[in-house]
């Protein structure tokens, strides 16, 4: 089973969002960069799936040369071969990342067969846009199914799990070759070894430069919430705080009887 | 006088979802600035559309669109997304707007995706013009993106838990119009095929009234033993923090922030979670927020309305035994 997964360099915020001065992005000087944690589970999930049936992997990423970086992770923990599709550093939107991601993935497939499954992560950590796996699948006409936690790839099929809306999971079973953006949860990702990270470093990586388009949809300027910091009232400290916070239960109306 | 705006509303139980709801009021604002009516397409079994169109009523729903295809059911996310596109075609639609939930999102990413338009996810404010001036969540809605949106039909989703449902007024349901579509073999391929029925008797985090929630400072799976406890004298769910997940002491499931669950409950009890963004962004909805830590000075603590300053390992059982002992006093025959 062949198998391709898109990911998207993204800094690690961890605490505390700060901007650049004139608004238009993070301030990234002090920050290091990683992928969101649904597509670390999505690149897991290739790498089992092709370890437990053979086939192949492959990761690409639409980002500057440093997501590189990111490529490499993906090899560190067994991907095979990595995409970059170098942008200089502007944000693309989601129509036209997906346009990129398109182009770049019938290049691929007429070179070197189609892909039987490709993986996103359910929505980037950073622009959040909950589409582009969508798009990708609707421009080349194949059947995609967001949201999903459990994957169980057969022959000419995958079965894919995600939780429903009312509680409780629903199944969907996708012909191959499809497009799947998965959650985290899926999996726990592995930790890259040391073997694992010598042999990333040495792969080739394919480049090509996309022209950067619009698809309609322009960031002007980034800012924070208004930030509604509280003072929090101090209840008391250890177990003697216990009647005061029963009190406070009571009174907000969660101890009926 | 341009087209109608189109409001998508997904349904729960039996009736509209409060997400949808929410996004009917930002439908409601774009339709009085452009000065057309809201239109209303119920993602609903066909023969649950009379029904579903009456709980609209008095929220200002000119019309409620009912798709006629018996084959179409919820369960079909690119049979709904060829009907919805296909109606906004043929109705000179200006805006499509819908829940920015798993499934909201989902569907409407399919139509623009169909019809070859921008979408807009997860939107605070719209403000019609020329181009469309929209903010929008980032992070999660740790950061807000002040964007333009320039399409021929704005395809937007509203965050939801931003913006109020609005009251009915007592106006009448909306009228019902039966739409015909055209859906293919292809529209109806992707469909559920199989269910699993939620766990009974759970109580599920994103309905519960009291959410008791653990983070690194429980230490282990076992030590939620004492916060499953607390949380079942409250009638309430247990989650946790990415930490607590990722460490395999909870399931996945129960993850409350970025990449697991939103919350809004009544109260949110918080222990042993220090407060990064990721998990900020998953309790902000909270009405309260009770933060039991170690460290006054942990960043919970800029988003908590009260705390307890201590070892949850002690403090958690003394509430519940506080509760426990309560509860003797008043009935001291049961």
């Amino acid at each position: 089973m062949n198998i391709l997964v898109c990911v998207k360099r993204v800094p690690a915020t961890g605490g505390r969002i700060v901007l650049t001065p004139d608004g238009t992005d993070i301030d990234t000087r002090y920050l290091g960069f990683t992928v969101s944690p649904h597509e670390e589970c999505a690149v897991e999930e290739a790498v089992r799936i092709v370890e437990g049936r053979g086939g192949s992997t492959t990761v690409l990423t639409l980002g500057p040369a440093a997501a590189e970086d990111q490529l490499r992770d993906a090899m560190a923990i067994g991907i095979e071969r990595a995409i970059l599709l170098e942008t200089d550093g502007r944000d693309w939107d989601p129509v036209a990342t997906a346009r990129a991601i398109v182009a770049a993935i019938r290049a691929q497939e007429s070179a070197n067969g189609p892909f039987d499954l490709i993986l996103f992560g359910n929505e980037s950590a950073d622009s959040g846009g909950f589409q582009v796996g969508i798009r990708v699948a609707a421009a080349l006409g194949r059947p995609v199914v967001t949201g999903i936690k459990s994957l169980a790839p057969g022959e000419g099929s995958v079965v894919a799990r995600r939780e429903a809306a009312g509680g409780g999971w629903e199944t969907f079973e996708l012909p191959l070759p499809a497009v799947v953006s998965v959650k985290e949860g899926i999996n726990l990702p592995r930790y890259p070894s040391v073997p694992g990270r010598l042999r990333a470093r040495k792969k080739e990586i394919e480049r090509s430069t996309p022209a950067w388009q619009s698809g309609g949809l322009d960031k002007v300027v980034l800012r924070l919430p208004a930030t509604e910091t509280t003072q929090a009232e101090v209840l008391g400290r250890g177990a003697e705080a216990a009647p005061a916070v029963v009190d406070l239960l009571t009174r907000i109306g969660v101890l009926g009887r | 006088m341009s087209g109608p705006v189109i409001a998508l509303v997904t349904s729960a139980g039996g009736g509209p979802d409060r997400a949808s709801l929410e996004a009917l009021t930002v439908a409601r604002q774009i339709a009085a600035a452009t000065g057309s009516p809201v239109e209303a397409i119920v993602v609903a079994e066909r023969s649950s559309a009379g029904g579903a169109a009456a709980s609209l009523a008095g929220l200002g729903v000119a019309r409620a669109i009912v798709v006629e295809d018996d084959r179409l059911t919820p369960d079909h996310p690119d049979g709904w997304a060829a009907a919805v596109a296909q109606v906004a075609e043929t109705r000179a639609t200006s805006a499509i707007v819908g829940p920015g939930t798993e499934r909201g999102n989902d569907l409407l990413a399919r139509v623009a995706a169909r019809l070859d338009l921008p979408m807009a996810a997860n939107c605070l404010t719209v403000e019609p013009g020329n181009t469309w001036a929209i903010s929008r969540q980032r992070w999660a809605g740790s950061l807000i993106e002040d964007c333009r949106l320039t399409a021929r039909i704005k395809v937007l989703t509203i965050a939801p838990n931003t913006v109020a449902a609005g009251a009915p007024d007592g106006g009448a349901a909306p009228a019902v119009e039966s739409v015909p579509v055209t859906l293919t073999d292809a529209d109806l391929a992707v469909h559920v095929t199989g269910r699993e029925a939620p766990e009974r008797g759970k109580i599920s985090l994103t309905d519960a009234k009291v959410v008791v929630g653990g983070g690194r400072g429980v230490g282990s799976g076992e030590g939620f033993a004492e916060l499953e406890e607390l949380a079942s004298l409250l009638g309430g769910a247990v989650g946790g923090s990415r930490v607590v997940t990722s460490a395999g002491w909870r399931p996945h499931a129960d993850q409350i922030g970025q990449t697991g669950l939103r919350i809004a409950p009544d109260v949110y009890i918080a222990c042993g979670i220090s407060g990064a963004i990721q998990h900020i962004v998953g309790c902000k909805a909270a009405k309260r927020i009770l933060a039991i830590n170690t460290d006054p000075d942990s960043p919970i603590m800029a988003v908590a309305d009260y705390a307890v300053i201590g070892d949850l390992s002690t403090i958690v059982p003394a509430i519940t035994a506080e509760i426990a002992r309560r509860h003797e006093v008043d009935s001291p025959s049961s």
